[in-house]
């Protein structure tokens, strides 16, 4: 086991990809000689070269483009878009190419690409650097959207997505870069769609993501603790494909749902986890489903207001408090 | 930066020079000391907020224009109340060149409810309707459709009103810029389109990034006629501006202007700039600098002594200062603040 830092798990994870596949190729904006804007991706230039690992012009339309078209003739490109919200620039790329590519062709064409980006709040970068985007990419049928909370699952996760035959949104929490984390020493590869239980109770189940992970668990240990309130948390991991076999046996066992995301509120991934755990499950819950979300606003830049806006441990517990009794 | 360029297009030919800066005649002593001013403000509002970046009373992303205030002061110089600015997130100087308040501005970099965007903004995101400043945008390259818009209503209005339309050199490989310059060209948009080549898009080179190295002839293939400019130098840009305004003023179109400058620090406050040499740093703030050139313009014309300066020095000191004390001292947002403002009627 060694200590990693979860940028340094990115890194790892493609340098292990790109060592067994010549065909696996980087490239994104500032990614090589500088290492990526969050250092997620320093070494690679070094150890891979400029023809693998490419700093592009900030064209983000021409990378993914690229991607798609390099991916298509039997190469497996990662591309990196710097912030999750510059892919609304180049959402056409996503939503309307490599998401419908395979079905389009009755399934000739394979898109064996990745698109990490970092996402999500809490830096103080206002409006249009801190969207947490997750759920865009979960409304596009075609696409695979991977969150990972911990540096063990960014490696084996985006090792898997870099294997997998489909295209895989990867989203890393911007807020998570610097921290450390036990990941097992030699090659690392985890199944995507697969949800953690990382803590048991029998009170109440926690559906979270990414960076809502460790305020989740926070959260639950304040809920034992002072409230006498034991949670499950499960950290999903993936929303697509959703380990829904995890979420409803172990809503089923609790008899209560609470979603915690960064999502704002309409729309949120939460929203089609209550809609699934009340399809199959209706008759195990024992009350509403709760979600946590942020409002529905664009994020603010003030420190007092993006703090309010994010869902904190302190905010889950007392919500979960005041709606389960 | 002696090297200056011009591309020289109309509808239907399209033809390429390069020549020297030509001779202009002598501005006189008042215009000289307020491109100073103006100038020192920028650069001394710039110097406080990266030390309250530095204090921590500044957070998120900060980006600031110290080495390029030649190119705001001398642009702003050349356009009147009809005329609209839009930029990047590096808009802080644009915003004090426009005449927004050093204070409002400040206030916003601390998340004040006294900054300009009641601190929902941030250093990126910042507007004055009221002095005609757009923003403040931080998508490299949003900026450049929005101030083509602008334009068009300028022109459907009958204005008279220019659009000054800034963007960076890393901008320039955006899709939609040249989607904007397209459609500002086939529809005669009085839209000046200002390319602040300060040789970096964040750690990559001009060289790195662009296949095209002369950014000013990038409108050349909708017709757009392009000038390269010493953008070190305040007066170079005015003479420039004059020009490429009557251009637009006149019904001709849009215009495509290339400085060529220089930003002393990193790209924004946590970039350590690596990517370039001290040497390269030190020579453009040692014999290029916008800032002390123009001093010894004002003080060997005999305008003014250099004490004097220094006084004038002293005034904009003030000025910043009491911005940074009102920004410390301007409250937090109110939490209802969240969700004022989302739409008119929600
Ligand atoms: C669409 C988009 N892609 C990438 C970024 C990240 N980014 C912010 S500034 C920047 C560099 C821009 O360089 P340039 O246009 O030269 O402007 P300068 O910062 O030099 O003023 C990059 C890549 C962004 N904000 N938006
Ligand atoms: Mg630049």
């Amino acid at each position: 086991m060694a200590e990693l830092t979860y940028r340094e798990a990115v890194a790892d994870a493609i340098a292990q990809e790109m060592r067994r596949d010549e065909d696996v190729v980087f490239l994104g904006e500032d990614v090589g000689a500088a290492g990526g804007v969050f250092k997620a991706t320093v070494g690679l230039l070094n150890e891979f070269g400029s023809v693998r690992v490419r700093d592009t012009p900030i064209s983000e339309q021409a990378i993914l483009g690229a991607a798609m078209g390099s991916a298509m003739t039997g190469l497996r490109p990662i591309a990196e878009i710097m912030f999750s919200d510059f892919l609304a620039v180049c959402w056409d790329i996503v939503a309307n190419e490599i998401a419908k590519a395979r079905y389009m062709t009755g399934g000739q064409m394979s898109m064996p690409l990745v698109i990490r980006t970092a996402n999500g709040g809490g830096s103080r970068f206002g409006a249009q650097h801190s969207q947490s985007v997750e759920n865009w990419a979960m409304m596009v049928p075609g696409l695979k959207v991977v969150a990972p909370s911990t540096p063990a699952d960014v490696k084996g996760l985006l090792a898997a997505a870099i294997r997998d035959p489909d295209p895989v949104m990867f989203f890393e929490q911007k807020s998570l870069y610097p921290i450390k984390g036990e990941v097992p020493d030699g090659e690392l590869v985890q199944e995507l769609g697969t949800a953690k239980v990382l803590r048991d109770g029998g009170d109440v189940t926690i559906a979270a993501l990414a960076a809502m992970v460790p305020r989740a668990l926070d959260a639950a240990g304040t809920l034992a603790s002072d409230h006498g309130i034991e949670a499950t948390v499960i950290d999903l991991r993936s929303l697509v494909p959703l380990d829904t076999q995890t979420i409803l046996s172990e809503v089923s066992k609790t008899g209560r749902l609470v979603t915690v995301e960064e999502n704002p509120r309409l729309c949120g991934w939460g929203a089609e986890i209550a809609s699934i755990v009340a399809d199959e499950i209706f008759w195990d819950l024992d009350g509403p489903v709760i979600r946590i979300t942020t409002p529905h606003i664009p994020l603010p830049a003030a420190d007092a207001l993006e703090d309010a806006t994010m869902p904190s441990a302190e905010r889950i517990v007392r919500e979960i408090v005041e709606k389960l009794d | 930066m002696a090297k200056v360029s011009q591309s020289k297009t109309g509808k239907g030919k399209s033809k390429t020079t390069s020549r020297r800066r030509s001779k202009r005649a002598a501005p006189d002593a008042d215009q000289l000391l307020d491109y100073y001013r103006d100038m020192l403000l920028i650069r001394r509002f710039e110097e406080r907020a990266g030390q309250m970046y530095g204090m921590g009373l500044i957070g998120g992303f900060c980006h600031l224009y110290i080495g390029q205030e030649a190119v705001v002061v001398g642009m702003q110089g050349a356009i009147d109340d009809r005329d609209a600015v839009v930029t990047s997130y590096r808009d802080h100087g644009h915003m004090l060149a426009c005449g927004m308040e050093a204070k409002g501005v400040m206030a916003e970099l601390t998340g004040r409810i006294g900054g300009y965007s009641k601190g929902k903004g941030g250093s990126m995101h910042m507007f004055s309707k009221e002095k005609r400043f757009y923003g403040g945008h931080g998508i490299v390259g949003a900026q450049v459709p929005i101030g083509t818009g602008l334009a068009f209503a300028a022109k459907y209005k009958n204005t008279g009103g220019v659009s000054l339309t800034y963007l960076g050199d890393g901008a320039v490989n955006q899709g939609q810029v040249h989607e904007a310059f397209n459609m500002a060209e086939l529809w005669d948009l009085p839209v000046i389109y200002i390319i602040e080549n300060n040789r970096y898009g964040m750690g990559t080179s001009v060289s790195r990034a662009s296949a095209a190295k002369e950014l000013y002839k990038l409108g050349e293939p909708y017709g757009m006629p392009g000038e390269q400019v010493d953008g070190m130098d305040v007066l170079a840009v005015r003479q420039a501006a004059d020009k490429a305004v009557k251009h637009c003023r006149d019904g001709n179109g849009p215009y495509v202007l290339e400085m060529m400058t220089y930003r002393y620090r990193g790209h924004s406050m946590s970039d350590p700039a690596k990517y370039r040499s001290k040497e390269e740093v030190a020579e453009m703030r040692e014999q290029h600098d916008p800032i002390s050139n123009l001093s010894k313009v004002i003080v060997d014309a005999g305008h003014k002594t250099e004490g004097e300066l220094k006084e004038l020095d002293k005034e904009v000191r003030a000025i910043v200062a009491e911005a940074a004390e009102f920004a410390q001292e301007s409250p937090e947002p109110d939490p209802s603040e969240l969700f004022t403002d989302v739409l008119v009627n929600a």
